[in-house]
């Protein structure tokens, strides 16, 4: 076993173990911030895709994030409201469902994805950051002026969604969907990442003429990425609505991307459970910090400035050392 | 005599008020090493490049197997059978020799990528990889990750690259350059390998491998082609020698 599968398989037991030792000892809060890593490190995982293995740094995936969240909020709200989301030209009931409310977010975003990409992957560097920025804020702004779903107050749904077998609302109980879909979303990257694809992302990222003069157009490579990344961003923007009971345009806003981001960049780039470790250590911070002083961010800058002069590969990658494209 | 592979019709191709390119014709016969020279900011980058399809050329066509392939892509003039190297030897850095390789076989199969079987343990790309790897010498250097290598060495990969390709044309963009001597006496063994894969269009400044090697030979300067022929006939040329010693290489 290297360094960095003992690293992930400390990560994971440590994301598994504490919420059950909190759970016996009666410590609902505590199950609560591992949720909230558990879906925020998923949220990474997707933009990894993107960013770590495609080089593609989307300033926009809060996009994606929150489309998820509104696929939950608007489903949900109908289910609770008993009202039919659309008459024409069949029924459609709301649903409280979550494997319908998740499905439903993972392909919102992935449509959404399709178009913001097929648009934004024709540039390259700053302007597609700023060009999935742009949308991002597009996105934002439609949710602000929605008044049907809550317009800028957002969204509150009153019962957790429901899991066929399961009760939801008990925070052990939910914190066990949300770290499984972490755990299966982890072994298909896993997949994804070690596949022929795989390898041509990366690729793709290091040297994209070379890619381009072995006969496979870049592009097609790219979009595939983005689409799959916003997909999974998207599935735990479904997830941290349903955490918080409650959808606002704010998982849309540009701040929400920075945060994915960061979460991306503290965990390590590129590295299979780097956005876990990153969504860990943020959520750490918030809460540490946060009881401190209302602007814990600043020490959350200066943390990242650090892992950014000091320590490029985040947190896993002082623990361990160079990956492989097939790891 | 056959059709050509690959042949250019009148080319042209400015850059504002600079004319890189001024109707470049030449072709390219199977089996043949066929010389691009000429001193440096002749064009003979410019030319490859929209050989290539990375630049798009002002007027004039570009043939490849009987197709015209002027307005085609890059990465489809590739999958047609158009294998290059670079000036500056392109490789993935980050990828071991092997990864480079299996990247290589990979590109070629048909359709969009698999998202799910392993890559590096998929022996139809390894087996092809590992024997690349061992025909150019590099099997003891298969592990190691490509920005770690020798200048000459990383030049050896994206030449197997290109041979795991499996082309029907290469274009070599100064395969010699920085590799030093005992480097291209190896180089010039190898590429006068490479033509019984397939025909080679050959751009270096080596003449010494240049005359050795080629079959034909086409000097471009300022843009335009000022004589076309066999070595020997190049050797003896009035304009060619002119053209070197009054405005070689500055």
């Amino acid at each position: 076993m290297n360094r960095e599968t003992l690293a992930n398989t400390v990560i994971l037991a440590a994301l598994a173990g504490i919420p059950v030792l909190a759970h016996l000892g009666g410590e609902p809060f505590v199950i609560t911030l591992a949720t909230r890593i558990a879906i925020l490190g998923l949220a990474g995982v997707g933009l990894n895709l993107a960013l770590g293995h495609g080089g593609l740094v989307s300033f926009g995936h809060a996009a994606f994030f929150g489309v998820g969240g509104y696929a939950m909020g608007v489903l949900a709200s109908h289910a609770q409201a008993w009202t039919p989301l659309a008459t024409w030209p069949v029924e459609i009931p709301g649903t409280n469902l979550m494997p319908v409310i998740w499905l439903t977010a993972i392909l919102a975003a992935g449509l959404l994805s399709l178009v913001i990409a097929a648009l934004s992957l024709r540039t390259r560097g700053v302007y597609f950051i700023m060009i999935t920025l742009a949308f991002a804020q597009m996105a934002y702004y439609f949710a602000i002026s929605w008044p049907a779903y809550g317009g800028e107050d957002g969204l509150s749904i009153y019962v957790r969604n429901r899991f066929p077998g399961l009760n939801t609302l008990d925070p052990i109980q939910f914190f066990a969907v949300c770290f499984t879909l972490l755990c299966l979303t982890l072994a298909l990257m896993s997949r994804i990442t070690g596949s022929r694809f795989g390898l041509l992302l990366q690729a793709t990222r290091q040297n994209p003429a070379r890619v381009e003069a072995l006969g496979v157009q870049t592009y097609r490579i790219r979009l595939f990425a983005f689409v799959l990344s916003a997909m999974v961003t998207g599935l735990a923007g479904a997830l941290y609505a349903d955490l918080n009971r409650f959808v606002s345009p704010s998982m849309m806003s540009w701040q929400m991307s920075g945060e994915l981001i960061v979460i991306v960049i503290l965990g390590g780039v590129g590295r299979a459970l780097g956005p876990v470790a990153g969504a860990g250590l943020y959520v750490l911070l918030e809460n540490q910090l946060g009881g401190i002083s209302d602007h814990w961010q600043i020490f959350l800058g200066a943390v990242l400035l650090w892992v950014v002069l000091f320590a490029r590969g985040g947190v896993l990658g002082m623990l361990c050392d160079r990956r492989s494209a097939d790891g | 005599m056959d059709d050509p592979l690959l042949s250019v019709h009148d080319l042209s191709r400015s850059f504002g008020a600079f004319l890189a390119c001024d109707r470049v014709s030449l072709d390219l016969r199977a089996g043949e090493i066929h010389a691009l020279i000429g001193p440096n900011g002749a064009g003979k980058s410019t030319l490859i490049k929209q050989i290539a399809g990375e630049l798009a050329p002002d007027s004039g066509s570009i043939r490849f197997l009987g197709r015209d392939v002027t307005r085609l892509g890059t990465a489809r003039r590739a999958r047609m059978g158009l294998a290059r190297t670079f000036q500056v030897s392109s490789v993935v850095p980050e990828f071991t020799v092997r990864e480079n390789l299996v990247l290589a076989l990979a590109s070629g199969q048909a359709g969009f990528p698999g998202v799910w079987s392993r890559a590096m343990t998929d022996s139809a790309l390894t087996d092809g990889a590992d024997a690349v790897v061992a025909r150019l010498g590099l099997a003891h250097r298969s592990g190691i990750v490509a920005s770690e290598l020798a200048h000459a060495e990383r030049r050896k990969v994206e030449i197997a690259m290109v041979l795991a390709q499996r082309p029907k044309a290469f274009l070599l963009d100064e395969p010699m350059a920085g590799i030093g001597t005992e480097g291209s006496a190896e180089m010039t063994d190898l590429l006068a390998d490479l033509r019984h894969e397939a025909p080679v269009l050959l751009v270096e400044h080596d003449m010494d491998a240049v005359f050795r090697l080629a079959d034909r030979i086409t000097v471009l300067v300022s843009g335009r082609v000022i004589a076309s022929d066999t070595p020997e006939r190049i050797r003896a040329n009035a304009d060619v020698r002119r053209a070197y010693l009054g405005d070689g290489p500055h």
